[in-house]
């Protein structure tokens, strides 16, 4: 098993005609996600990588039958009307690929999906890729190169840098250690499943052993990770990298985020909340791998998945 | 984020119906007496500048008449405040303050909504305050559907221990002061202090509003012509890299100088980055090697090849560097190929005399290295080009071992549009041409702009290439600019594929900057 996305998922794309939207259909196909429709408003009728293309996420609904994940590929501007549109159809779990979403229209569709029960990845996100399972997004940008890079494992992936998730996984996978699910929670200040949700994912998933965090400075997420460590609501180990050590002095917060958020967010501060929650911390990113290696081998966890 | 000074977020407070102090904004010392004169009495002159603690450096003054405004103005303008010089300065009455409090809006991840927090006791520290007298500030996670209901505000106020006529009061200004966040875009709105006078007025006496960068495209009454939070004003490079931004939807193009006035020799080398994180990590790894920045530069997102080349021509336009450093996550899913297209161009056209080290890892990377070890026979500097399996480290090492042995390279024969006998042009999304001149194309046996053409919008008719979509259709977005029917056709064609790609105000940019090298004075 895996998160958020496995072979029986039946996976929308909106904005399928554009530029990206076109070629990241053609990823997700070829990986083996199950891609059932694509939404363009005003291209209905068309074909796109053999997947029929669609006015309306309702209209693709009657005729492609339901859809449980919804891949925006769309401008920026327009984003939330889309995501509306996807969540008052009822698909569950949307990934909001595009980046430079208005931080309000975020929030409107932050609101619209707790209100219906659904659930999103990004903005600004890569996406999501269970090896061997589906990829949504453009983790590995081509099917060869994804199948190339990443195999199934015990490690669960989350990181708040694109490039950096796939990095990960591939440098796992040359010292021989697979993944579970590999999760681009969005470079964003607001997400809508940051690294805490996504870790209590990881709790839960059978799948997954070990937890891989890439995190960075800004924001409260790897706080919120310590906590829940803290609190026992996640047990698994988290081996994790917090990028931004290096940024230049002058990195400012502002005012009213220093109120709200107690003094979060600077890198030290992420640094020592997870060490005291337990977490292991490695100072450099080449350390991931050993370090990932060192803790599945305390748990006596085979490194990838035997294959049956 | 964009920060907008004290004059301009007053003005978006009186919007939403918030009152301010009596005055105006001045440049000139003149300006600020004539300001002073109309409102007629004592009178306060602020800095307009980003800094905080501007009554400590002397760039808050008290001034009784019109002459003291001037004099005061004259003073203030002209001082450096952090890196700002201050070019404006706001002149407003001075209020008979009974008692100050804090009022502000930010956008906080941790809710994923707006949170209203209002202190019954303001002025500077607030931070201390939150600290010291938990029982003075009060928070309130907004419904985003229903914005922040008047009831709600007078719980607040009554939270952070207020009561009676000024609890009311209170609760009538902060669902304006929300409303002003919403409408402008605000990732942060705040009034600090918000005074209450000796008459019982509730004044804004300081405010500072915040817009979020992702929004300025729909907020053009504000004016925001530089969208990025630096610690100075921008440089002229910095606009002309912004007008790229603001003009490109398609992926991100950050740019931000790090040092100028350097010349070559001084292991200052410019710096272009793919992706947030294995940016950070290769700029330190740059650092580890004792090479300096001239610049931090990140495209990312899938940018199209035009936007990595106009950012590649950018950083290459700043003076005397004596390398060019690429390098990203390592294992990046977009296709490295179009990058490789993208400063294959920008280094034929600079032309590039200095050592460059490419690590283009990741999708198709293999491809990517293939272009650029092409492109080093046409290229007297060295040109290095690696993959996701060499670490950021060792392509620093490499890079400064370059530079180390490698006397400045004379310039490659000129690169460049030759006069086309038959010309078939369309123009691209982002005011590019793309020329293709038939009469080469014609004897090209290879018409490899077709095959490597990433939207397939090419076409053979009879022995030529031509458009497949309409004029119009490409112009929308048909072509994305991917540059294969130049730098391929270069390659493996007749070199009868030019894209023109205008980067607007680069030359005089470059000007300016030649005048800078030598006062080192940005902008």
């Amino acid at each position: 098993m895996a998160i958020l996305i496995d072979r029986t998922k039946r996976v929308l794309v909106q904005g399928i005609t554009g530029r990206e939207g076109t070629a990241r259909a053609r990823l997700m196909r070829r990986y083996g996600t199950q891609v059932v429709a694509g939404i363009t408003p005003g291209k209905g009728g068309q074909t796109v990588e053999g997947v029929p293309v669609f006015d309306t996420v309702g209209e693709a609904w009657e005729h492609a039958g339901p859809v449980d994940v919804s891949v925006l590929f769309i401008p920026a501007p327009l984003v939330k009307s889309a995501a509306l549109e996807a969540i008052a159809a009822g698909v569950k779990l949307l990934v909001i690929v595009p980046d430079r979403v208005p931080i309000y229209d975020v929030l409107e569709i932050v609101d619209a999906a707790d209100r219906a029960g659904a659930r999103f990845v990004g903005p600004n996100t890569l996406g999501v890729l269970s090896p061997g399972e589906g990829v949504l997004g453009m983790i590995g940008g081509q099917a060869a190169s994804a199948r190339e890079w990443f195999f199934p494992g015990p490690v669960g992936i989350t990181s708040r840098s694109g490039g950096i998730t796939t990095s990960l996984a591939y440098y796992l996978a040359r010292a021989g250690v697979g993944a579970s699910t590999l999760v681009h929670v969005g470079g964003d200040p607001v997400v809508g499943l940051p690294h805490p949700a996504i870790v209590r994912l990881f709790e839960r998933d059978p799948a997954t052993r070990a937890i891989v965090l890439f995190g960075e400075i800004g924001t409260s997420q790897e706080e919120q990770v310590a906590d829940l460590v803290e609190a026992g609501e996640v047990t698994k180990p988290i081996v994790a990298y917090i990028g931004g050590k290096g940024a230049r002095g002058g990195t400012r917060f502002s005012h009213a985020g220093a109120i709200i958020e107690g003094g979060r967010g600077t890198y030290e501060g992420k640094v020592e909340r997870l060490r005291g929650a337990g977490v292991t911390v490695v100072d450099a990113f080449d350390d991931i791998p050993g370090a990932a290696r060192d803790v599945l081998a305390r748990l006596g966890v085979p490194l990838r998945e035997e294959t049956p | 984020m964009a920060k907008l000074h004290e004059y301009q977020s007053r003005a978006l407070l009186e919007q939403v119906g918030i009152a301010v102090p009596r005055g105006g904004v001045a440049v000139t010392p003149d300006d600020a007496g004539r300001i002073a004169a109309d409102i007629g009495g004592p009178v306060v002159v602020k800095a307009q500048a980003w800094v905080t603690g501007r009554a400590a450096l002397g760039a808050i003054r008290f001034a009784e008449d019109a002459a003291g405004a001037a004099e005061a103005a004259r003073d203030i303008l002209g001082m450096e405040l952090g890196r700002h010089p201050v070019e404006q300065v706001l002149v407003v009455e001075r209020l008979a303050i009974a008692r100050e409090f804090y009022a502000g809006v930010i956008v906080d991840d941790q809710a994923r909504a707006p949170v209203m927090i209002f202190s019954s006791q303001g002025g500077s520290g607030i931070e201390a305050i939150a600290r010291e007298h938990p029982d003075r500030v009060a928070r309130h996670t907004i419904d985003i559907r229903l914005g922040l209901r008047d009831f709600e505000a007078r719980e607040l106020a009554r939270r952070a221990g207020l009561s009676g006529p000024l609890l009311a009061q209170v609760g009538g200004l902060l669902p304006r002061l929300y409303d002003a966040a919403r409408r402008f875009d605000a990732r942060a709105a705040e009034i600090n202090p918000l005074a209450l006078t000796d008459d019982g007025r509730l004044v804004a006496a300081d405010c500072r509003f915040t817009i979020d960068d992702y929004a300025v495209f729909r907020q053009p009454d504000l004016e925001i012509a530089f969208a990025r939070e630096l610690d100075r004003p921008p440089t002229a490079l910095e606009r002309v890299a912004w007008d790229v931004e603001r003009g490109d939807y398609r992926g991100t193009f950050f740019f931000i100088q790090m040092a100028q006035g350097f010349a070559r020799g001084e292991g200052v080398v410019g710096f272009h980055g793919a992706g947030g994180g294995g940016s950070m990590m290769s700029m330190d790894a740059l650092g580890a090697q004792g090479l300096h920045l001239a610049n931090f530069v990140d495209t990312s997102g899938n940018p199209p090849a035009s936007k990595v080349y106009r950012a590649a021509r950018i950083i290459l336009s700043q003076p005397g560097i004596d390398g060019y450093f690429a390098s990203g996550s390592g294992v990046a899913s977009q296709e490295q190929y179009h990058s490789a297209r993208a400063l294959v161009k920008a280094f034929l056209e600079e032309p590039l005399t200095v050592p460059a080290v490419i690590r283009l890892g990741g999708n198709a990377e293999e491809q990517a290295i293939a272009i650029l070890e092409r492109a080093r026979a046409r290229i007297p500097a060295p040109v290095e080009a690696y993959g996701k399996d060499d670490s950021p480290d060792f392509c620093a090492a490499r890079l400064r071992d370059l530079i180390a042995r490698t006397p400045p390279a004379d310039a490659p024969p000129a690169y460049g549009p030759r006069p086309a006998q038959d010309p078939y042009r369309f123009d691209t999304v982002t005011g590019g041409t793309v020329t293709l001149d038939h009469a080469r194309c014609r004897d090209c046996a290879s018409k490899i702009c077709i095959s490597t053409c990433a939207p397939s919008i090419l076409s053979l008719e009879g022995d030529v290439p031509v458009l497949n979509i309409t004029r119009e259709e490409a112009k929308r977005g048909g072509c994305v600019e991917c540059l294969a029917c130049e730098i391929e056709c270069f390659f493996e064609g007749n070199g009868g594929g030019f894209v023109h790609l205008p980067i607007a105000g680069l030359d005089a940019a470059c000007r300016a900057q030649t005048g800078e090298a030598t006062d080192g004075d940005p902008d």
